[in-house]
């Protein structure tokens, strides 16, 4: 199959060697190649990380005192529901989509993705989607906020939701269809268009996180578009689904949904795992430590996100059994991300390590991703989580695991790659004032949140008793250094698309990145069409017997 | 290296911190005053302490790697990749410290869950936005609302939450319990999820629509533990606070008998000045309506109806309170209320709230003949 679909695309490709994009705007309309879909899919992450964090600044804003100083308690629901809808499905995951689509037939030596025009589409559909989404911010009765997670009956209410609801719950069915269709396409690519070269086990990390990725969005994102069709059909079909006088069961949407929100938290931060385990061998010039267990490792850990969901949900009132089962099986998560952790510092060591933007970002991720794992672990343990349960120890958790982790990840992407895409180099000093900037606001922003949990301080909340002043207030300042210190990375994303440096970047970009992965072994910049022949060695690094 | 300092910088305060705060409310964990809670707080350093012992043993190689192993140093990278030992050691020995912490954990965990044998029942319900507390028992049954200065201040503009004792914290009516006795808590809602937590008993537990949830306590010492709902519950989720008095038994045995006599009294049912009618008025307003129709009595545009200017709030009164006995599908009926309290309100609303209708209702008016039962 591969085979014959290789030796059609090298005839296509022999016929139209030289074919450029398209001219003008249409050509980011009607594009079926990858990188312009992967650019497409970039920089529409990129703005909606500005949206989604503006949205966060308003929060940071009305939490800088206790009071109520700026916004109403419904509008400030709605900032906090719609800023996680934005930064989850509008910006994460894009991101990864984007970069997938970029450097996976870069990395498997394919000319593009295997269904193209799909591949348009799935775009097409996420701007449709999240402007749905956005839509509502201008409705009668304000956007929805009943929070991301859409809980019954909150979310079914009149007096909560205004008109906003069914425009959500289509949005979340234009998204999923999106996101269902980018990940057959990566799984279809990785599978059919991999140059023959390239066994399973030759694939690079990244490739093999997004493969495993792919099949976590089949997965689990028809069952949350399930969920909230049954919101839909509770709310103007009359269904009970989830009303307990109609004989249904408001608990059971949450088993539902986290049955699709455990997965999703690790589609946002699985790619994540592989872009790092890309970047760090480069600077520190050795191989991956550990190759095959890091595969191991993050198919264990896709396999455990099915069967701990309720850990979201220990304080619901379950059975001492499943309170009991879904502790251990979530304990157990723990083995393999600690396994990744020590790999990337095995890696590190003993290597000849420099420290560009790329590389601190991603030390970054590995330090602070294990602080976000740390009181992952502790929320593990049933009994404590009673108290940490809804408060600000959890904000403070799944954001280091996904501010400092997923999104630095991204940035550190953006400084790796982006050179080898446009042909210019970043300007180095703005791009390392850009993560000193961030890495210490970042925390300043979120380590407190964790006293402020601790403390007693609920989540969700516009207004709160004034000891937990002083610890919002320097969140807050972290807040808007971290935010403010963004446009740096926007600026520089600009800049470097324009020239950058106008240093002329090598085809390898960093020191024997070649070694590392193909796309090194292409021109810098790229040209529009690459692997028109597949290439007939891939890297061995990472071959078992290389040893 | 700047970073190596300023992280092990971060880190060691951190240690310090959490180690020596247990004093310190803004800091830790608080022990609370249950065995419970002290077996969580004991669960929740032990976790904590091995997350620091991981993190000082693999930050620390990381960053000697960092310091050591760098090109400007001139040090020429290895090229190892592999090694099945370490890769096992790394496996197991998590997986041993996992089994290590189960064990004390699930103690903990039966012994939340360990419902039989209580002294008393009392029944939570959650509503928008307070909470309501049934004991089952006595009879006794009351709601407990956000007390009036915190509810006044934080809806109005330019007030200051520092001059407001216990702001956001502090209730009207609080839960009273007896020390050294064993309750059994039955949670429900009335209408969405809420969630109760009071930090100091060592948990919190959600409240559901349709369902009961069971849970328990028993306080070793007297004293005010103040909590909150902390389960997302629409627009004035943060402002529905939780406080428990715990008595010693024989105060506790005077608070019930008070409480129960003061609930059989009947209403007082004698003419008040129009002051004492809209000063009583706004009181009644600010527990049953200011939640949904706003301190203005502007509403919510969209989804809240204004009562300002409103026609069934300024035409015939016996049609308002018609409408207010018996609701509506997006309004709950308020027939809780008694003859005193409907008289009040409306005189209330009729001329405040940017209303002028220029009357004032006297309880006899409004009283049914069953409503003084409570």
């Amino acid at each position: 199959m591969s085979a014959v679909v290789s030796e059609h695309d090298d005839h296509h490709a022999d016929d139209h060697h030289d074919h450029g994009p398209a001219k003008g705007l249409l050509r980011w309309i009607i594009t079926t190649n990858h990188k312009d879909i992967g650019t497409l899919y970039l920089l529409f992450a990129l703005a909606m990380f500005f949206v989604g964090g503006a949205m966060a600044m308003v929060i940071r804003a009305e939490l800088f005192e206790p009071g109520l100083q700026f916004v109403d308690p419904a509008f400030f629901n709605s900032m906090t529901t719609m800023h996680a809808l934005v930064m989850v499905f509008g910006a994460v995951m894009p991101a990864f989509v984007g970069l997938a689509n970029w450097q996976i037939p870069l990395m498997i030596g394919a000319a593009d993705m295997a269904l193209p025009r799909m591949n348009n589409m799935s775009f097409w559909m996420l701007v449709a989607g999240v402007l749905l989404l956005a839509s509502t911010l201008f409705m009668e009765g304000g956007a929805p906020n009943g929070g991301w997670t859409l809980y019954p009956p909150l979310v079914l209410q009149p007096i909560t939701v205004g008109k906003a609801m069914p425009f959500a719950v289509f949005s979340v069915h234009l998204l999923g269809i999106s996101s269902i269709m980018g990940a057959i396409n990566i799984i279809a690519t990785i599978f059919n268009m991999r140059a023959k070269s390239m066994k399973m086990m030759d694939m690079p990390l990244f490739v093999w996180t997004w493969l495993i990725t792919a099949f976590l969005l089949i997965a689990v994102m028809p069952v949350f578009a399930g969920a909230v069709t049954m919101l839909l059909t509770d709310k103007f079909f009359h269904t009970s689904f989830f009303n307990a006088a109609g004989g249904g069961d408001p608990v059971l949407y949450q088993h539902i949904f986290w049955f699709f929100g455990h997965p999703e938290v690790y589609i946002m931060i699985l790619p994540t795992f592989g872009v790092a385990s890309t970047i760090i061998p480069v600077f520190a010039r050795k191989p991956l430590f550990g190759y095959a267990s890091m595969v191991w490792a993050t198919g264990s850990i896709a396999f455990l996100s099915f069967i701990v969901w309720a850990h979201h949900m220990f304080t619901v009132g379950m059975p001492i059994a499943g309170e009991l089962y879904f502790m251990y099986a979530t304990m157990i998560i723990a083995v393999p991300t600690g396994v990744k952790v020590f790999n990337w510092t095995a890696t590190m060591w003993k290597g000849a390590m420099t420290f560009e933007t790329p590389m601190l970002f991603s030390i970054a991720f590995v330090v602070l991703f294990t602080m976000g794992g740390f009181t992952g672990l502790m929320m593990s343990i049933a009994p404590t989580d009673f108290q940490y349960h809804d408060t600000y120890f959890i904000v403070a958790h799944f954001h280091y695991t996904l501010v400092p982790a997923s999104v630095f990840i991204l940035m550190a992407a953006g400084y790796f790659w982006l050179p080898k895409w446009t042909g210019h180099m970043y300007n180095e000093k703005i791009g390392q004032l850009h993560f000193w900037l961030s890495v210490i606001s970042v925390n300043i922003l979120f380590f407190p949140q964790h006293f402020l949990g601790l403390a007693g301080m609920p989540r969700r909340i516009p207004d709160y008793a004034v000891q937990f002043a002083d610890w919002n207030m320097i969140s807050s300042v972290g807040g808007f250094i971290f935010g403010i210190s963004q446009l740096l990375f926007l600026y520089i994303v600009i800049d470097t698309i324009k020239g950058g440096t106008g240093e002329k970047v090598s085809d390898e970009v960093w020191e024997d990145a070649a070694q590392h992965s193909l796309e090194w072994t292409l021109p810098s910049p790229l040209p529009y069409h690459t692997w028109t022949t597949p290439p007939t060695s891939v890297p061995t690094e990472h071959v078992l017997d290389a040893h | 290296m700047n970073k190596t300092k300023q992280l092990f910088a971060s880190l060691i305060l951190t240690a310090l911190g959490l180690g020596t705060a247990h004093a310190d409310y803004t800091l830790n964990l608080m022990k609370g005053v249950t065995k419970v809670s002290n077996d969580i707080y004991d669960l929740h350093m032990l976790i904590l302490w091995i997350c620091v012992a991981i993190g000082v043993g693999v930050f620390g190689t990381m960053f000697y790697s960092i310091y050591h192993h760098r090109k400007s140093k001139g040090h020429k990278a290895a090229q190892f990749h592999e090694n099945t030992t370490v890769e096992i050691i790394w496996t197991i020995i998590p997986t041993l410290i996992l089994v290590g912490m189960a064990i004390p954990a699930t103690k903990t965990m039966l012994e939340l869950n360990d419902i039989e044998k209580s002294d008393m029942t009392i029944q939570v319900t959650g509503k928008q936005w307070y909470w309501d507390y049934k004991y089952l028992s006595n009879d006794i049954h009351f709601e407990s609302h956000l007390d009036e200065q915190s509810e006044k201040t934080h809806r109005t503009k330019g007030a200051d939450p520092r001059t407001v004792p216990h702001y956001l914290l502090n209730v009207d009516k609080p839960l009273v319990i007896p020390v050294k006795k064993k309750i059994r808590f039955v949670l429900t809602s009335a209408d969405v999820i809420h969630s109760w937590w009071v930090p100091d008993l060592g948990w919190k537990k959600d409240a559901n629509p349709g369902f009961v949830n069971e849970a328990w306590t028993y306080v070793e010492k007297p004293g005010t533990y103040r909590g909150q709902c902390t389960e997302l519950c629409g627009r004035d989720h943060g402002f529905m606070p939780i406080v428990v008095v715990a008595m010693e038994q024989a105060d506790y045995d005077a608070w019930v008998k008070k409480t129960s006599e003061q609930q059989k009294q009947k209403p007082d049912l004698s003419d008040q000045t129009r002051e004492q009618l809209l000063a009583h008025g706004e009181s009644v307003y600010l527990k049953n309506c200011v939640g949904c129709h706003q301190i203005d009595g502007a509403g919510v545009p969209g989804l809240i109806p204004a009562l300002t200017g409103s026609a069934k709030v300024t035409g015939k009164w016996e049609n308002l309170d018609g409408f207010l006995r018996a609701g509506t599908s997006k309004m709950p009926k308020f027939d809780k209320l008694n003859g005193k309290e409907f008289a009040e309100l409306m005189t209330y609303v009729r001329n405040n709230l940017g209303n002028k209708v220029g009357d004032e209702l006297q309880p006899k008016q409004t009283a049914l003949p069953d409503d003084d039962d409570e």
